[in-house]
């Protein structure tokens, strides 16, 4: 048994674990080790090759790649310290971890502990798509895997299911790659993916868009050999008679992302049972006294920029933990989504003061009106030029003592 | 002749929805944009509609068989695939650092070719 200790432990090293572990380096926190289970570091980012990244950020657009690069080579000159292929078994409510890699079984006890797990994607089995069991069905991460880091191309003929960004990134790859892709499936009546990936991936290269569509059969015995597509109604339901078969080799899954969190399941910590997240307050603690959490394992976010800002105030409050610079307050605010709104983090506020709120609508509004209620008291309202359950909502609201006082809750919700 | 056309931008996540009345080759940016940016995107996108391309070029020798690339600046749409052709011919020895001219003047477009990541040799 190998025994450490640290002031922060970071779990992941994807964008959100770098950006927590640098800001919590600059805050103070002496020691930070970074674990993640991967040979490289930087997550998923090493296999985005296409740009677009960091442009809220930095204000200019960089590849997944550079992005991750950046981030590294700032967590190098920070004294980071890395641990790579490391397995973390579990956590305990006093913040000592069992992990474990080549070396053997290691026993860390953190002073606080940052959750930058990420997020899976959703596989054929979320979607409970009936046929066949062949190969030639990919979720589109793996398949960006396969494409860009190890040089193996996955089919010829690919239909791909979901408009998530990587769904539409990877019909663009794919095309570049000599694939003939014949359209993008979407069971909703608009893209999932950015307005910017419809565009350029879909529009520029004349690949279909089939909204209201599903896949309702896989078809094949080695090699998928066709899928069957159908159009839904408005209530998701396929309607009979609208089936039509289409000759493909690869089927590609875009259908969403679950953030991690077995480990933080595993030690109890609350989570939100719309963004499968750990419910935080406005420093990023979870239910667990100096346990973090940020990144896609947080909730899923549209872009890595607004992620990562939210992953270095995660990590600035695991160093100041560290340092007891920790104001306690006993009351608090629970924050609810309201009419038209799915999910709204942070899930509580407990200290006064500005507090960014990150929400999204259920469906595309034009100039939709944000409210935000506390016991029935309006405290904010803007109107927007229009809202896509795609895009993420930011919001900064002001939290004065008076209200934290109320101990009510606040409600965010979509007006007309 | 005029023609309006509404574009949407690239430029950022947001995707605004812009408005623009072209006429021959000028183009008025009507209406939707929320920052400048969006202005010379509208502007681009009506007269000569250009791309940031990326892809990747196989790598000899090094911790992976591939480098990730993009254009130094945006290609235009029509040559897209012309100049992948040319990228796909190449093959470079690791190890490779971020930011290397891979191709100079790509295609004939004067646009270069450069690394989007660092490669190390295979040891």
């Amino acid at each position: 048994m190998i025994n450490l200790n640290v002031d922060v432990l970071v779990i992941g090293c994807g964008p959100a674990g770098l950006a927590a572990a640098i800001s919590a380096k600059k805050n103070g926190a002496k020691n930070v080790l970074i674990l993640d289970r991967n040979t490289w570091l930087g997550g998923i980012l090493p296999q985005c090759i296409h740009d677009g990244f960091g442009v809220e950020e930095t204000g200019s657009s960089m590849t997944g790649t550079e992005y991750a690069e950046m981030y590294i080579n700032e967590a190098e000159k920070n004294d980071i310290s890395f641990m790579n292929e490391t397995m973390v078994l579990e956590f305990n409510k006093k913040r000592q971890i069992t992990a474990v890699n080549k070396n053997g079984l290691h026993k860390i006890n953190a002073g606080s502990i940052v959750l930058a797990m990420g997020c899976r994607e959703k596989t054929r089995w979320n979607a409970m798509i009936a046929g066949g069991r062949p190969s030639g069905i990919f979720t589109a991460g793996v398949a960006q895997a396969f494409i860009n880091l190890y040089n193996i191309m996955i089919g010829k003929n690919v239909v791909v299911l979901g408009s998530g960004d990587v769904g539409l990134i990877m019909a663009r790859r794919l095309k570049f790659e000599g694939a003939n892709v014949l359209g993008v499936v979407e069971i909703f009546p608009y893209a999932s993916g950015l307005p910017r990936n419809v565009v350029q991936c879909l529009d520029d290269y004349d690949i279909p868009l089939f909204l209201n569509h599903t896949v309702t059969y896989i078809k094949g015995k080695e090699r998928l050999e066709s899928v069957t597509i159908a159009q839904v109604d408005k209530d998701l339901k396929v309607l009979p008679g609208s089936e039509r078969k289409i000759n493909c080799d690869t089927l590609l899954l875009s259908l969403g992302l679950i953030p991690e969190n077995e480990l933080s399941k595993g030690v109890g910590i609350v989570l939100d049972t719309v963004t499968e997240g750990p419910v935080v307050d406005q420093n990023y603690e979870t239910s667990l006294s100096g346990v973090f959490a940020c990144g896609n394992c947080l909730h899923v976010y549209d872009t890595v920029d607004v992620l990562s800002v939210d992953a270095k105030i995660a990590g600035k409050n695991a160093a100041l933990f560290n340092s007891n610079q920790k104001f306690l307050f006993n009351k608090e605010i629970n924050i609810r989504p309201g009419k038209g709104v799915s999910y709204v983090v942070p899930q509580k506020i407990n200290c006064p003061g500005k507090t960014s709120l990150k929400f999204r609508v259920k469906t595309p509004e034009e100039r939709p009106r944000i409210r935000c209620t506390l016991k029935n008291d309006d405290i904010y309202e803007k109107r927007l030029a229009y809202a896509n359950p795609a895009n993420m909502i930011v919001i900064d609201i002001d939290i004065s003592s008076n209200m934290l006082q109320s101990d009510g809750i606040l409600e965010v919700s979509i007006d007309d | 002749m005029t023609e309006k056309k509404q574009i949407t931008c690239i430029v950022c996540p947001l995707g605004c929805k812009i408005m623009v009345d072209i006429k021959g080759d000028k183009v008025d940016v009507l209406s939707g944009n929320k920052c400048k940016k969006g202005v010379n995107y509208a502007i681009y996108e009506a007269l000569d509609p250009r791309r940031v391309l990326t892809t990747s070029v196989l790598v000899e020798d090094g911790e992976w068989p591939l480098v990730s690339v993009k254009s130094s600046r945006p290609v235009p749409k029509n040559k897209i695939f012309d100049v992948l052709k040319e990228i796909r011919k190449v093959k470079i020895k690791a190890p490779v650092k971020i930011g290397r001219t891979i191709i100079m003047d790509v295609a004939g477009t004067g646009i270069d070719i450069i690394s989007t990541k660092s490669i190390k040799k295979c040891l």
